[in-house]
């Protein structure tokens, strides 16, 4: 019996042994990828607006749609997507561990998390803040006036960081409550457990709606911290991180150059001028230095579209207008770096 | 001649035990070596490093008030992670212990009203358990938690269980709160000298029932010693304990109104719901194990047992449970052990605990998978096999010796 147990145990061994060796020292992502033949994408567990699936499994947002670029980018093809809902908790180390190859869940970019935890952000695509929500009965107006209360959030988020330094700044108490979903965190807020609801003001604006009575809930004109989020690469493989950050920056520089999924098929046969022709793959080699077809660009306008065009379809419908994410043309601080 | 030699030593059983035990131990230092060399490559690939120093690090983040932040004494940036743990770990415990022990309570209850006589009593039992232990933990601990949270009454509302000592609302159970002052360390040496003096006592009294048959009344004579005991040095020394009193408050501003932090003792809603879903769901299954257990006794020794007149409590007591013990204590251990690993669920509804505050909030600052989550499991284990070594040497202690 003992031996059967030793041999059992050696077996195991034998097998993790192999395959932590096939995972370790393999090969760039973009050609792991290409090999499976779609693009593991690491997503919340449901925020509207950014990353939310409906009734029949379908993804759709603004965090969504980068991954779908990234996949038109990748495969000229932006359904080569499989998405991994992930918590706030979760999703470091589901990238680490290699389980995705893009994080796209509404992710802090900080300094911490860039240079200790072996990630990378590959750019920002939505600019944000961390807000808070009371019920109008309350009777505040001013988050200053919160000391003594109780507040809701999620685990494992800057929430919890930024909310901590803002009371402690203002020599304020109070008491924290943290979920690990999101969905409990409304349930309870809703509940009357807390005072306060708080986390990034998109979120608090897409969570909303789940409230027995949005209405007679109020978000403070506070905003607390700078909370840019955009999409996270592990760190180490520059050819990946440039496939994103440049997928990004495509459709952000499309809509800057007027090109839309609707006219883009125009550019092939008309004369365009030479940016929106690099930008097509009419002109220049900008797709084979990031290891893709030269149509990259092109299949992610036709098949996602803009940065506009996403917005407009996702984040508009919570009544987040684009203030700040517009483009820097338009008054906002949306600035990408050019394409050439 | 030499063809026969190497047959025979193929056949040889020893050799041939050698050879594969050799092979398995390569295997399994081959499969450790690769592990941790692959390990360290990895993390060295992505610029991270393995070590242990963070643990120094000041944590920036509040914790929910609970009995691992009052004895850590915990205050946002200047407690480390390292009280973060510490913190963690109490409120593990504390729940699983309990849990432990509201779970053996209510499982051997429900366990005995199984095999009553009576028809409502003992359909409620199995009703009980059917319902409780044949649904998930997670579910029935969000039942509860929301259940609770919806049954109480708002922030700035109360219900008085005990009026101004006991009340509870949506943010807590209120107590009043001990505050220690000197002088009260002697009425606790007080109270362990009572224990010494009723356990010698005990002794006594069962030797002197074998010599002389003469019986003594040990529970009285020993509530008597342990309650007048420290009392009488409680009231020597000055009653060196205070009482404060949660303070509720029904004017000024609407956010105010209700129970003031920092008055009286609070037990978190969701602390009760985690001990609440964990002894009704484990007590389910240590009352089947107590049903086995008192079912696997002989009806022989019952009908003994009343033809010497004993009534039928005492021959639960004195006779059925002893016997069944050994057959019941190994499985409960086992659900004690599910029972502490299944506290970790408690970090869906936010109740602070080891996987909640440490392998969450302080994982996601820090970043070191690998050092945290081990910390954790190291946690688990140690308790796991504390709680199986004592119910390992109880079991030796209570198991019938035959003769």
């Amino acid at each position: 019996m003992k031996k059967l147990t030793l041999a059992a145990l050696g077996v195991a061994g034998a097998m993790i042994a192999s395959t932590a060796m096939a995972d370790g020292h393999g090969n760039s992502t973009l050609a792991q990828v290409k090999e499976k033949g779609f693009i593991q994408c690491g997503v919340s567990q449901g925020l509207p607006g950014f990353s939310n699936a409906d009734d029949s499994g379908n993804w759709t947002g603004l965090d969504v749609d980068l991954c779908r670029a990234v996949a038109a980018a990748v495969f000229g093809d932006s359904d080569a997507v499989k998405f991994t809902p992930l918590s706030a908790k979760q999703r470091f180390t589901a990238l680490a561990s290699g389980e995705i190859d893009i994080l796209s869940r509404n992710t802090t970019w900080t300094m911490t998390r860039d240079t200790q935890l072996g990630l990378n952000f590959a750019g920002v695509n939505y600019y944000d803040g961390q807000g808070m929500m009371v019920p109008t009965a309350l009777g505040v107006t001013s988050a200053l006036e919160l000391d003594g209360a109780n507040i809701c959030t999620n685990t494992g988020t800057t929430t919890e960081l930024n909310i901590t330094d803002f009371f402690r700044a203002n020599g304020m108490s109070f008491n924290l409550v943290a979920f690990e979903k999101a969905d409990e965190v409304v349930a309870a807020y809703d509940s009357g457990r807390c005072d306060v609801y708080t986390t990034d003001r998109s979120g608090l604006a897409a969570q909303r709606g789940k409230l027995t009575a949005p209405d007679s809930h109020m978000v403070l004109s506070e905003i607390i911290s700078k909370e840019p989020l955009g999409p996270v690469v592990r760190q180490g493989d520059d050819q990946w991180f440039n496939i994103v950050r440049w997928s990004l920056n495509a459709m952000i520089n499309a809509e800057e150059l007027g090109i839309t999924s609707a006219n883009v098929n125009a550019t092939e046969f008309n004369d365009v001028s030479p940016s929106v022709a690099r930008l097509v793959g009419k002109e220049g080699n900008f797709g084979a230095e990031l290891g893709l077809d030269n149509k990259w660009a092109y299949n992610i306008i036709r098949q996602v579209g803009n940065y506009a065009e996403s917005y407009e379809a996702n984040v508009t419908p919570l009544g987040l207008a684009r203030g700040v994410n517009a483009l820097w043309s338009d008054g906002g601080i949306l600035y990408a770096a050019p394409i050439r | 001649m030499s063809n026969s030699s190497l047959t025979s030593l193929i056949y040889d059983a020893r050799l041939r035990g050698y050879v594969f035990q050799f092979l398995i131990l390569a295997l399994i230092v081959f499969g450790v070596w690769s592990l941790v060399d692959n390990t360290v490559t990895n993390l060295a690939e992505r610029g991270k490093t393995v070590g242990f120093g963070f643990l120094t690090a000041n944590a920036g983040f509040q914790i929910s008030d609970t009995l691992g932040t009052w004895a850590m004494d915990y205050s946002v940036g200047e407690s480390t992670y390292l009280d973060v743990y510490f913190i963690g770990i109490i409120n593990t415990f504390l729940v699983a212990i309990l849990g432990i022990v509201g779970a053996t309570f209510l499982g051997f209850t429900i366990g005995i009203m199984r095999l009553s006589r009576n028809f409502i009593i003992r359909s409620f039992a199995t009703v009980y358990i059917e319902l409780l232990r044949n649904l998930p933990l997670l579910l029935q601990l969000f039942f509860w938690y929301f259940a609770v949270l919806r049954a109480l009454p708002s922030k700035r509302e109360k219900i008085d269980i005990i009026p101004d000592f006991i009340s509870v609302n949506i943010t807590g159970l209120y107590l009043p709160a001990p505050v220690v002052e000197s002088g009260f360390i002697y009425s606790v040496i007080a109270l362990g000298v009572a224990l010494v003096m009723t356990f010698i006592m005990k002794r006594w009294a069962e030797k002197r029932q074998l010599e002389t048959g003469q019986r003594f009344p040990v529970f009285w004579a020993a509530c008597g010693v342990l309650l007048l005991l420290p009392l009488a040095i409680f009231a020597m020394t000055g009653s060196p304990l205070e009482w404060t009193f949660p303070e509720f408050k029904t004017d000024g501003p609407m956010l105010r109104r209700g129970f003031q932090s920092g008055t009286g003792m609070v037990l978190v809603p969701e602390m009760m719901a985690v001990w609440l879903a964990l002894t009704l769901y484990t007590a389910a299954f240590i009352a089947e194990i107590v049903r086995a257990g008192i079912l696997a006794i002989n009806k022989g020794q019952t009908e003994a047992s009343y033809s010497i007149g004993l009534k039928p409590g005492l021959t639960l007591r004195l006779v059925i449970i002893p016997q069944a013990l050994r057959v019941i204590i190994p499985p409960l251990t086992s659900q004690y052990l599910n029972l502490t690993k299944n506290s970790s669920l408690a970090v869906a509804i936010a109740y602070p605990e080891l996987v909640s505050v440490f392998a969450g909030t302080a994982l996601n600052q820090v970043g070191k998978e690998i050092e945290m989550i081990f910390m954790m499991m190291m946690v688990y284990l140690t308790f796991s096999l504390a709680t199986a070594a004592f119910m390992n040497w109880f079991n030796a202690r209570v198991k019938l010796i035959e003769r």
